[in-house]
């Protein structure tokens, strides 16, 4: 049996817990290549216009494993617990594919409001992964404790930057856009080659930097948007800050406005669309870094 | 929201001692006021609440109410509070539901801030005639966007539903009230109709542009002009205390289409647009305001419903930049492909 993955939306999120719980249960998996323009343009393909550009790209992952796999995995994350919520995007996810491909899907629910947690969603799949509830259960707290190491050193590695000597540009934006190799990495790359260090967003310890958030907003009610802008608790160490967001991002459109208002330091806020042309983009990053120099 | 000021302007003026100001009417000016100040593309009832705000802050209102929703719609008030407070105005901001749930006591202390003599259950007897007030309202409007446009004197309908929430306005007691109630559902069941053979088309989507943009009875008319008559189904009372009741059932009887609850209304749109192919309607139309989120989730399950029972279906996005114009040549169109499909029914097939 192989279970595939797309290397979009939750991929982000997740990867190393679900290569971590896989490995252990020895079943293979298949990941799908990094976003490429042929991945993209069948994903616009398949969607409704108005849908966002990750969720676009999301479809055009699953239309690239649909035929090379068994199963596909699609979590639905309703809530991380009260004012911890995720995008509508993130709760339709499971339904909109479903019902756009003929595909069978390997279903999780993440609903802590109503105690259903991440462990409860993976026991009831020991039927379709042919495990036992326990060894699933090992499984799942192996690749829990594995993550929290690998984080921890992610997490001091985004710290050790804090303290270079370069231009320190703090990149604020969802996981899936950062990484994505056609929407975040262009201009990660791009910033890298002007000689800036690079902070990620979301590469801090969330449960040391929450506190942040009432500082700017006090009643968001999202765990992603919540734990983008709780990074901004070490604002006095960076020199500017970028805000990353996709076409129509809901929350973004709202969360970024909002805290536009209230810092003060030089800022730019970078909304892309599936047209794909990088020139425009560098044009802006190349004047936004220039301030710095002066 | 509609018509719905009345029951709102009653409560706060009961229970609070307050003068309450009627939002003015949404016109192109106000459209044009509220895009200029919000975010690009963030979705049309911001901007329209937006403009609406600013207009009412010109005229003197100081103390703004706003409730919170499911989804990006409970986190408008802090960004309008933040915008208008940028653009100078002085007003107190009070928001009703923060993160989905109300918090009783944090809303005691603003009310109280407000008017110093805020009494907590004589409030409490005004919010049950203001729902009773609502629940009528609805009754009523029901049976009138059924048959309005039917009717043999023009305007008729509005004349006698206008009368009716004047008269809602003044009730002192819930037996007054309910009076009042009893004797305009007889007179609006009397005013003639002229009903001859009908289409029936369903109505579903957004529930702020279901209400808001249209609320006169703009698209019953344009319909009923064609002999189209049109089903509803979000109004404040479903809104306000049928809906977590409604959403297991609805989930039940969508099971091969959907496993989760969707956000907001989309799992209930997913419902109703079922609903409406098995009890054999004519045409669906689905409206929305652009860039709302939910609903584009749901979109392509609509679709594929209608496809499967064999029944059309239209999509309507509205921003800020939509015109009445427009929208009535795609309706044209959709009527006339009803019909073409009705009659082709009626000649036998070989």
């Amino acid at each position: 049996m192989t279970i595939g993955i797309p290397r979009s939306m939750f991929y982000y999120y997740f990867n190393k817990k679900w290569k971590y719980f896989f490995d252990y249960l020895n079943i293979n998996t298949i990941i799908s290549p990094k976003t490429n323009r042929k991945i993209l343009d069948n994903g616009i393909k398949l969607s409704t216009d108005e849908m966002c550009l990750s969720l676009k790209s999301y479809i055009g992952h699953v239309d690239y494993l649909k035929d090379k796999c068994d199963y596909i995995l699609i979590p639905r994350i309703d809530n991380y617990g009260y004012k911890e919520q995720t995008c509508t995007n993130f709760l339709a996810i499971y339904d909109i594919i479903n019902n756009i491909f003929d595909i069978k899907i390997l279903d999780y629910n993440i609903d802590l409001e109503h105690h259903e947690t991440e462990l409860d969603g993976l026991l009831k799949l020991s039927k379709i992964l042919k495990r036992t509830k326990t060894k699933i259960k090992k499984a799942y707290e192996y690749a829990c404790t594995m993550e929290g190491k690998d984080k921890k050193k992610i997490v001091i590695d985004n710290m050790n930057k804090l303290s270079s000597k370069k231009t320190k540009v703090l990149l604020i934006g969802h996981s899936y856009n950062l990484y994505d190799s056609l929407i975040g990495t262009p201009i990660i790359n791009y910033l890298e080659k002007l000689n800036c260090e690079v902070i990620y967003s979301d590469r801090f310890d969330y449960q040391s930097t929450k506190q942040t958030v009432l500082k700017y907003s006090k009643n968001l009610y999202w765990r992603y948007s919540k734990q983008n802008i709780s990074s901004l608790k070490y604002i006095d160490k960076v020199d500017g800050i970028i805000f990353l967001s996709t076409f129509p991002c809901g929350l973004d459109s709202l969360v970024n406005e909002l805290v536009l208002r209230k810092i003060n330091k030089p800022y730019l806020n970078l909304i892309l669309d599936d047209l794909g042309g990088i020139a425009g983009m560098e044009t802006r990053i190349e004047s936004f870094v220039d301030i710095f120099e002066y | 929201m509609g018509n719905y000021y009345i029951p709102a302007s009653y409560f706060f003026s009961h229970a609070l001692n307050a003068k309450v100001m009627k939002s003015p009417k949404i016109t192109s000016k106000t459209i044009e006021l509220g895009s200029k100040y919000s975010p690009d593309f963030v979705c049309s009832p911001f901007k329209y609440t937006l403009g609406t705000m600013i207009e009412g802050l010109e005229k003197g209102a100081n103390v703004i109410f706003q409730l919170g929703g499911g989804c990006r719609y409970g986190y408008y008030s802090e960004l309008q509070e933040q915008i208008l407070k940028d653009l100078g105005y002085d007003f107190l901001y009070i928001n009703f539901i923060t993160g989905g749930k109300a918090d009783v006591k944090k809303i005691y202390r603003e009310l109280k801030k407000i008017d110093k003599k805020f009494n907590p259950i004589k409030a409490l007897y005004y919010l049950f005639i203001t729902t009773k007030m609502i629940k009528y309202m609805d009754k009523i409007d029901d049976y009138i966007r059924k048959n309005i446009g039917f009717e043999v004197n023009e305007n008729e309908f509005e004349k006698t539903n206008d009368e009716m929430l004047k008269e809602f306005s003044k009730t002192r007691n819930y037996i007054s009230l309910y009076r009042t109630y009893k004797k305009y559902r007889k007179k609006i069941k009397s005013i003639k109709v002229n009903k001859k053979e009908v289409l029936k088309v369903g109505i579903i989507g957004e529930l702020y542009t279901v209400m808001e943009p249209f609320s006169n009875y703009f698209l019953e008319r344009e319909l009923a002009k064609f002999g189209i008559e049109i089903t509803r189904f979000t109004n404040a009372h479903y809104l306000l205390f049928e809906k977590t009741k409604k959403v297991k059932k609805y989930l039940k009887n969508t099971k091969e289409y959907i496993k989760y609850r969707m956000g907001a209304d989309a799992h209930d749109n997913v419902a109703r647009a079922k609903e409406l192919c098995e009890k054999k309607y004519d045409g669906i139309i689905h409206i929305k305001s652009s860039f709302c989120t939910p609903e584009i989730g749901c979109m392509h399950i609509i679709e594929k419903i209608c496809s499967k029972y064999d029944v059309p279906v239209i999509f309507f996005s509205f921003d800020s930049n939509t015109s009445e114009v427009g929208i009535k040549t795609r309706l044209e169109a959709f009527y006339e492909m009803i019909e073409m499909r009705k009659n082709n029914e009626m000649l036998p097939r070989n």
